[in-house]
């Protein structure tokens, strides 16, 4: 196809206008909370965890979480010489107060692994559910409705991170829910508000200024359990191959 | 017409089923919730009424608008980057209003050592303390706590 001089002419002020729009960039800040413009996610940063169990704490102050039952929790890692395929990992009360002190005569690595539900794009738990109960939204975060879940646990099992479990009061399943209320008002999570270090960063992947772009670049970054293709969004700078 | 002159029964049972079907869809109507399907196999509602649950944790935000000459202070020294209900607590009640709420005065020789206690399980370059550190002293004797280091300040 070929223009003609004349149609040129008539283009190019059209084409200057949406130039001008395509410069001016998309508007700072929506009023409203639009789901389609989001796609949360998390990074976690190994090297910079404590192992304070500010975490824990929080998110059990936010959510309500019942003693003895986690939504997060942090694990400390021991992999000596001999033990490089199973090391030790304990965690006690969900590291929710801390960890004993490691002696520095210690043999091994040790590392602090917080962990969350993954908030998996595929997940197995939301396939499994029969009644239409739990869901990831649109914006990326896997929800349950308490007032649809029949509390049958198939969830409970088909989780490959243990992330859920049944309430002991309510008896239905209950699990993070990324401090939902939180992110769609402009907060970060609990937990992410709580985190001395920035260990743990909330992120959007679908916010082209979010420093995880670049943070993914630019680190050896791995999801949990990445052979089973769950599409998890929990991404771990520097993970230790024995974590599980 | 002869094809369905013993065909009775199956007109009778075909409205029997058509009857069924019809109670079905009336009932399946009633009970199916209305935002069920809105975005998926799934009640859209669901996501409204988990957005608004109450907020515990105010944000690092609303602290400062208030608090500013504290939040000057950190951001000089090493705990810049912490907010402040990391250690102070969640404090949305406090922020919603001030007067019905004051946060606690924070014991800081049980706080600290929560980071800073000294393990080999901690990151190399984060700043730990032995036990004979402090010697039973409180911490803030020696390091205010908004911008630890000692010789950026010192004792409050």
């Amino acid at each position: 196809m070929t223009i003609s001089r004349r149609h040129l002419l008539i283009m190019l002020p059209a084409a200057a206008v949406a130039w001008k729009y395509v410069l001016a960039g998309t508007p700072e800040s929506a009023p409203n909370y639009r789901k389609s413009e989001h796609w949360w996610s998390m990074l976690i940063d190994i090297p910079e965890c404590i192992g304070c169990g500010n975490c824990v704490r929080a998110c059990q102050a936010e959510n309500d979480v019942p003693d003895g039952f986690f939504r997060t929790w942090v694990e400390m890692y021991h992999v000596s010489d001999e033990n490089m395929v199973n090391p030790v990992v304990i965690s006690p009360d969900g590291g929710k107060e801390g960890f004993p002190a490691v002696a520095k005569e210690d043999e091994g690595k040790y590392f602090f692994v917080p962990k969350l539900c993954n908030h998996c794009a595929d997940s197995p738990c939301t396939q499994v559910c029969p009644v239409g109960a739990t869901f990831i939204t649109p914006d990326g975060v896997v929800l349950i409705d308490q007032t649809y879940c029949l509390g049958c646990a198939y969830c409970v099992q088909a989780c490959p991170y243990g992330c859920r479990y049944i309430h002991p009061e309510k008896k239905v399943a209950d699990k993070c829910t990324l401090c939902y209320h939180r992110i769609t008002k402009g907060l970060t999570t609990a937990c992410c508000e709580s985190c001395p270090t920035g260990a743990r960063q909330l992120a959007d992947l679908k916010n082209p200024n979010d420093p995880i772009h670049e943070f993914l670049k630019t680190h050896s970054v791995q999801v949990l359990k990445p052979q089973l293709a769950t599409g998890a969004k929990v991404f771990y700078n520097a993970l230790d191959g024995s974590v599980r | 017409m002869r094809v369905f002159k013993d065909a009775g029964h199956l007109f009778r049972f075909a409205g029997l089923f058509l009857v069924a079907f019809l109670l079905f869809l009336l009932v399946r109507g009633r009970v199916v919730p209305k935002s069920f399907g809105e975005y998926g196999h799934y009640r859209g509602n669901a996501i409204r009424d988990i957005a608004a649950l109450p907020v515990r944790f105010a944000g690092h935000q609303a602290c400062a608008t208030c608090h500013a000459d504290v939040e000057e202070v950190k951001q000089k020294g090493k705990h810049a980057g912490v907010n402040c209900e990391a250690c102070h607590g969640p404090l949305a009640k406090h922020t919603d209003d001030p007067g019905t709420l004051t946060p606690p005065k924070l014991d800081t020789a049980a706080l600290c050592v929560r980071c800073h206690a000294a393990s080999a399980a901690r990151p190399r370059n984060f700043p730990q303390i032995a036990e004979d550190h402090f010697g039973g002293v409180a911490c803030e004797t020696c390091h205010q706590p908004h911008s630890p280091a000692v010789d950026a300040g010192g004792a409050q």
